[in-house]
């Protein structure tokens, strides 16, 4: 008897513990340098909070991650909470109704008016419904350029694709390879959307993107795209790299001439201690169309039938969308805060044009927020097989590209 | 009279019988209760994972499964794939190169160590040794062995001989061989064992007769001994079939399917569409279809190996 009022009594203390600090494990795949430290940013401010962040980190990336989580979430043990991108990840998740409606706090904290493009709260809208907080934005649509490159050619560095294609040969000349390209079948498929973006401009893009008018990619403006992609492939031979930083590696060191990657690549270049504007430059937009998509990440909370986690799952949704919080964690990741109403405290040149173009409202939806991941890697694959076989025409591309738009969903 | 014996002679036979012959599923009945929880893993997981796969890969299941009929759209764009199409002749390539190969490398080795050289044993370790590494550090150490700048293109080149040019990972005409040098430097080491310790299990007499004969030591290998060895032989097959049919690791680590899409093959494809992809229905009729291409290939065989002893 003594036994079990002892056992009744610690019970009772640690139940009593749980209700002022709930514990919640947050699943993610940010294991690289940067990313940790901007995920360390997160939790610090919800240990502040008297909570505990427990730490799901997966390594290997969204692929790898993704499949994991959701397989906690199917078999009747979710995390608190999880990264995805937003978008049309997790739509098939959120009709099962396995994820939690935030929709009150989204009222209550005014998400509606703070969150800025409002595309990004539409992302994480599913009829009528908020299920997601989106806390960063990144963008595809930049060309890093190194100076030291063009100095060694002796040519000013281009300020638009046009000039860019017609200073390669000088670079070539000079034993650079004009464009740093990775192997990997997303950079292809990327740097084309950028591209398409750039080149045939708004309207055709959100033509192909959104309303998967495959007329469009069999027209006149796409077609210059193909085109110019097919020269960009011929402009990326001799550099054999695979991953996405080696080839912004050749950028920095000045072996490559520019490469087209989203802005995370900045951090690369911070961490070689290049400086924007005297190592490298960059162009939005590839100097033609400025306008960016805004992509980025987006935490989840899934269904757990706890009030008291849900309370908390809701508390931190808050959280992580407050000012201070915002600041430090996207200062760390190197992405632009989803509030234009925080000061990011040091930005550099490109960052500044990045903001300017956000304030300006110059932004489109990104590709996964628009194409569901079958259609993009479908895409992928598309775009990877014709960047590595020099026989295939730009004709034979857009019939294929067009195929695969008019069957996307 | 004599009927009427015949009558009860029969009667008395079948009366008997169940008394000779307890319930044939009660004999051995502890080995039969010990075997239970394999059979039901068998019947459930195996045989109820297949079926499974196969009906869903008749429906439109995207992250999450779901019974929604498809027909036999997913694979119709299946088979209208470029990937999947050149991931078949990939698989296909690297199956036949690599069992031809396999077999006459692992055992030529083993009739080498057989011929009571010196050293033996360390020869035997340093052979088997990549068999002990995963797949994953096997194509990593391969990727760099074989990368233009770093690699064996690089020392050659450093040493004088600039126009050399050996960079398989890097053209997709021939990436496959880039992968097969891999694949067999980590399997051979095994299958050189099989067949070393089959070579072991000859009888020394079959080498005294076939000396006193005067038959070559080649050609008694070749006529005598690899006949006498069918058994290691078909143990070898099955071990390097499939390792073929899952090959899937060696890959994403030595070219993640590239140069574009010039090294993709099946398994891979399965799991880019599952799980890249979040469409779960074509990733089951890719799997359903890789266990066809298995059947394909072991119905005859199973035929020849087990028909044929019923017949001799």
């Amino acid at each position: 008897m003594k036994l079990t009022t002892k056992l009744l009594a610690a019970t009772a203390i640690v139940s009593a513990g749980a209700a002022g600090a709930t514990e919640l494990e947050v699943m993610h795949w940010w294991t690289s340098g940067g990313e940790a430290a901007a995920v360390s940013k997160f939790a610090e401010a919800w240990d502040a909070t008297g909570n505990t962040w427990v730490d799901g980190a997966i390594a290997g990336g969204g692929d790898t991650a993704r499949p994991i989580m959701v397989s906690r979430i199917l078999g009747g043990d979710p995390p608190a909470a999880f990264q995805f991108n937003h978008g049309r990840q997790a739509e098939e998740l959120v009709e099962a109704g396995l994820i939690l409606d935030i929709t009150d706090v989204s009222e209550a904290e005014g998400w509606a008016d703070i969150i800025t493009p409002s595309s990004l709260l539409d992302s994480c809208t599913y009829d009528g419904r908020v299920f997601c907080v989106p806390v960063n934005i990144h963008s595809w649509q930049w060309m890093w350029l190194s100076n030291g490159a063009y100095a060694a050619a002796g040519v000013p560095v281009p300020t638009n694709w046009g000039e860019f294609v017609s200073t390669a040969p000088a670079l070539r000349e000079a034993g650079i390879v004009p464009l740093a390209m990775g192997g990997q079948s997303w950079q292809q498929n990327g740097a084309f959307g950028v591209m398409a973006l750039a080149l045939a401009g708004k309207e055709a893009w959100l033509a192909v993107n959104q309303d998967k008018n495959a007329d469009v990619v069999m027209g006149p403006e796409y077609a210059r795209v193909f085109e110019a992609f097919g020269a960009a492939r011929d402009l990326s031979t001799g550099l054999n790299v695979q991953d996405w930083n080696q080839a912004t590696a050749a950028v920095i060191d000045g072996s490559a001439g520019a490469q087209i990657m989203g802005d995370w690549a900045q951090g690369e270049f911070a961490v070689a201690g290049s400086v924007a504007g005297t190592d490298y430059s960059c162009l939005p937009g590839l100097g033609e169309v400025a306008l960016l998509d805004t992509g980025g990440d987006a935490f989840f909370f899934p269904v757990t039938g706890d009030p008291e986690i849900e309370a908390a799952q809701k508390e931190l949704a808050a959280l992580m969308l407050s000012p201070a919080v915002q600041v430090s964690f996207n200062s760390a990741k190197g992405s632009l805060p989803v509030r234009p109403d925080v000061d990011l405290t040091t930005v550099n040149e490109c960052t500044q044009k990045g903001l300017d173009l956000l304030a300006a409202g110059s932004t489109v939806p990104a590709g996964t927020q628009l194409l569901s991941p079958d259609t993009v890697t479908q895409l992928n694959d598309l775009m990877t097989e014709f960047w590595s076989t020099p026989s295939m025409t730009a004709a034979e591309v857009q019939q294929q590209y067009s195929d695969i738009i008019a069957d996307a969903d | 009279m004599a009927l009427a014996e015949e009558a009860s002679r029969t009667t008395t036979r079948t009366d008997a019988a169940p008394v000779r012959r307890p319930n044939r599923w009660l004999k051995n009945l502890t080995g039969k209760v010990a075997m239970l929880p394999m059979i039901l893993t068998a019947l459930v997981i195996f045989l109820g994972g297949t079926i499974w796969t196969i009906v869903y890969s008749f429906t439109d299941s995207g992250l999450l499964p779901r019974l929604r009929w498809n027909g036999l759209a997913q694979y119709e764009r299946l088979w209208s794939s470029r990937k999947w199409l050149v991931s078949i002749e990939n698989l296909a390539l690297y199956g036949v190169l690599s069992v031809i190969l396999t077999l006459f490398i692992a055992f030529t080795l083993a009739a080498l160590l057989d011929r009571k050289i010196r050293f033996e044993d360390a020869f035997r370790t340093i052979f088997l040794y990549p068999f002990a590494l995963s797949f994953i550090v096997t194509g990593l150490v391969w990727q760099w062995i074989l990368n233009p700048e770093f690699g064996i293109q690089g020392i050659v080149r450093g040493m004088g001989w600039e126009t050399f040019n050996f960079d398989p990972l890097y053209n997709p005409n021939i990436v496959m061989y880039g992968l097969l040098i891999a694949g067999l430097w980590q399997g051979t080491g095994l299958i050189m064992c099989i067949m070393l310790a089959g070579l072991r299990g000859i009888d020394e007499d079959i080498w005294k007769a076939a000396r006193v004969d005067g038959i070559g030591t080649v050609k008694t290998y070749v006529v005598v001994i690899i006949p006498m060895m069918r058994p290691v032989f078909v143990t070898s097959l099955v071990l390097i079939g499939a390792g073929i049919v899952k090959l899937y690791d060696l890959v994403v680590a030595q070219t993640s399917g590239g140069p574009g899409i010039s090294s993709e093959v099946p398994a891979k494809y399965v799991m880019n569409t599952m799980f890249g992809g979040q469409n779960l229905g074509q990733g089951f009729a890719a799997s359903t279809m890789m266990m066809v291409m298995v059947f394909i290939i072991l119905i005859p065989w199973a035929y020849l190996e087990f028909g044929g002893k019923k017949r001799g």
